[in-house]
């Protein structure tokens, strides 16, 4: 079963990136309770700066990995701040309000982020200059490239690292009892401002890193690439159960498989009927289905259902 | 006896103003077509989209529940008239058969989305219909092999005007010495079409339904607790708002002559969206003002803002379709932020909003 396998191997790649993504959406639901529905800009924004950094440096005569690592380290802080302006200038304002009101705020930034994006890098795809020959190496009759495996290796280390920061440092307590309950953690001395602001800021990075591997991965960064990418990623989010950490790996994995190998055996099981052009569909199935099943997703609490 | 004297003569006024508003509608499109046929063209888009508005207006302003998908039912409406008047099945059934067909599908798909997701807390919902959204376009971008049932992305071509009886809405017919184009004709139709949507939506409003759905609103469980059937309502409140966008989806068929799922995009529910809360959620003059705003000053800034830049600068920086987008995010930002009701809020909106709640 070469082609299982192959499909395996592309799904998990996939999901290791909508892992990444999903996270962002979850600690930013877990603290506040708002669908970040900007995120996927974010991850967008990073895709294109590390993209415009790595062109121009693409003949500098520097070492290919050196130069896509300063993409990304450049990458970084920009999206960081991009996040930071949003949750101080769209988000912030509206604590407390009815919750419809922050979700329509943010999908208006993901508008004004989106076109902003379209001005600075234009319409039309960029393409990722070919400084990298990615190895590919055989594993049971299915192909994997050396790209495929960083970007397994680096989202296990990012998100292992994110588990170290919740879960072992003072900010991890102090985010931790600020998703619990807001006023108290202020009684207790924690600056509940700057833990949004630290949640946000967070995410952002991990968003960043996310969009250099999935253009790396698929070659190419357009400015429309983060609304479907993030969509996806919220509704592994949500199928991992929304808020949890692990939830939203679990997730993220899951539907990176999903979509792969949907996409890999819808056109043999409908009998051709449905093809592959059908691949964006299985993530809002998936979601539809979680929602109605298990709202709470796969390792999720239960939430209340007020809205 | 004075008293009612003063009545009868602010009612006499109140005739007298609306019979001025009726004759200025009735000849707008002379007007407009001093400018510029196109004026009378963008006037047809805005009553289109405020029909589209104020179906949305039914979902996210009465009823709370807000939805990212709309222009779905859209999609459903426009394919259904595309489907039964044009070659590409060769049907061509009138206009008074296709358009309760259109809203019927339009409304079975709102209860097909809404049975299963209503129980779902708003930002939910909220994601869940723009999933459904993108599910719905990407199979009427798919759905053309093996059978060809919307030939894909290349759109239904050739879709018939609107007739009825004799009368061809897409030809020009001279009566009393004016001149009646295709637009003009529209024209009319459409602005009947929002004078009876706008009755609903104010008999709606004010309606039983109307008050339980502005319970639900408010507050679900003391909605419920108040023997509301707090599933139906909003049901019905779903299928409502679908018939509608149904009905304009049908009418913006005929209307363009061809469709494609690019006129279905998430964009698009996204901007219906920023009418609704740009004029004030759950105000139905709000909710007009909006649309009327969102798809004129757009244009207008094509007009001014093409030729500026161009004598600026010498070329263009910015394109209108992207400051289109660009207002858009704006209005939906900066209105939450600082006029969170909208322009023209509702009386209880105004209040609910006012006091933040903790």
């Amino acid at each position: 079963m070469d082609i299982f396998l192959q499909q395996i191997i592309n799904g998990l790649t996939l999901g290791c990136v909508y892992a990444v993504v999903a996270l962002g959406y979850t600690m930013v639901y877990g603290i506040i309770q708002l669908i970040n529905f900007a995120h996927g800009e974010v991850v967008m924004i990073g895709a294109m700066v590390a993209f415009s950094v790595i062109m121009a440096l693409a003949k500098s005569g520097l070492p290919p990995i050196v130069v896509v690592l300063i993409g990304t380290a450049v990458a970084v802080p920009a999206c960081m701040l991009v996040a930071y302006l949003m949750e101080r200038i769209a988000y912030k304002p509206l604590r407390g309000a009815p919750r419809l009101a922050p979700l329509i705020t943010a999908i208006g930034i993901s508008i004004i982020l989106q076109h902003v994006a379209m001005m600075i890098w234009g319409r039309s795809p960029m393409a990722f200059p070919q400084i990298i020959k990615p190895h590919t190496y055989e594993i049971g009759g299915a192909l994997i490239t050396s790209v495929q495996i960083a970007i397994i290796l680096i989202s296990f280390t990012l998100m292992g690292g994110l588990l170290l920061l919740v879960y072992r440092t003072k900010l991890g307590v102090a985010m931790r009892a600020t998703s619990q309950r807001q006023d108290i953690a202020g009684l207790m001395g924690i600056d509940v401002n700057r833990v949004i602001s630290a949640t946000f800021v967070i995410g952002a990075a991990l968003a960043a890193v996310a969009g250099v591997m999935i253009g790396t991965y698929y070659g190419q960064t357009q400015y429309t690439m983060g609304e479907l990418l993030g969509l996806k990623a919220f509704c592994a989010a949500v199928l991992g159960g929304i808020g949890n950490l692990a939830g939203a790996v679990l997730g993220g994995i899951l539907m990176g498989l999903v979509e792969a190998l949907g996409t890999g055996y819808i056109g043999d099981l409908t009998n051709n009927w449905f093809g592959s052009n059908y691949r964006d569909v299985f993530a809002f199935i998936v979601l539809i289905l979680v929602l109605v099943f298990r709202p709470s997703g796969l390792l999720g609490e239960r939430v209340g259902d007020r809205a | 006896m004075t008293r009612d004297l003063a009545g009868d003569r602010q009612q006499l006024l109140r005739y007298a103003g609306l019979a001025l508003v009726a004759v200025a509608l009735i000849a707008l499109p002379f007007a407009l077509v001093q400018v510029g046929t196109a004026w009378v063209r963008i006037t047809n888009l805005a009553i289109l989209y405020a029909l589209l508005a104020l179906g949305l207006n039914i979902v996210v302003g009465f009823a709370g529940l807000l939805d990212l998908g709309y222009i779905a039912f859209y999609g459903v409406g426009a394919y259904v008239w595309a489907l039964l008047a044009s070659p590409h099945f060769n049907l061509h059934l009138p206009f008074w058969v296709i358009l309760p067909i259109g809203a019927l599908a339009a409304c079975f798909f709102g209860v097909l989305l809404g049975a299963p997701t209503l129980k779902l807390r708003g930002d939910y919902l909220a994601i869940v219909t723009l999933g459904f959204g993108e599910i719905v376009r990407i199979f009427l971008n798919n759905l053309s092999r093996p059978v060809n049932i919307t030939n894909g992305p290349q759109g239904i071509a050739r879709i018939d005007p609107v007739r009825i009886g004799d009368l061809d809405f897409s030809t020009t017919s001279q009566v009393a010495g004016l001149a009646f184009s295709s637009p003009i004709k529209y024209y009319y139709l459409l602005l009947v079409f929002l004078l009876l949507v706008i009755v609903i939506n104010m008999r709606l409003k004010d309606s039983r339904i109307g008050r339980a759905w502005e319970a639900i609103r408010e507050d679900e469980i003391a909605a419920r607790a108040m023997g509301i059937n707090t599933t139906s309502l909003k049901l019905l409140a779903f299928a409502m708002g679908a018939s509608f966008g149904g009905i304009a989806g049908g009418m913006f068929a005929s209307m363009q002559s061809f469709i494609s799922p690019e006129s279905f995009v998430l964009v698009e529910s996204v901007m219906v969206l920023s009418m609704v809360v740009l004029g004030g959620m759950g105000n139905i003059w709000g909710v007009i003002l909006g649309a009327i705003l969102l798809t004129f000053v757009p244009e207008l800034l094509r007009y001014t803002v093409e030729p500026l830049q161009k004598a600026a600068f010498g070329r263009m920086i910015i394109e209108p379709e992207v400051i289109r987008m660009l207002l858009f995010g704006l209005a939906l930002v900066l209105m939450m932020l600082f006029r969170p009701a909208g322009i023209l809020p509702k009386s209880v909106r105004k209040r609910e909003l006012s006091t933040i709640a903790k």
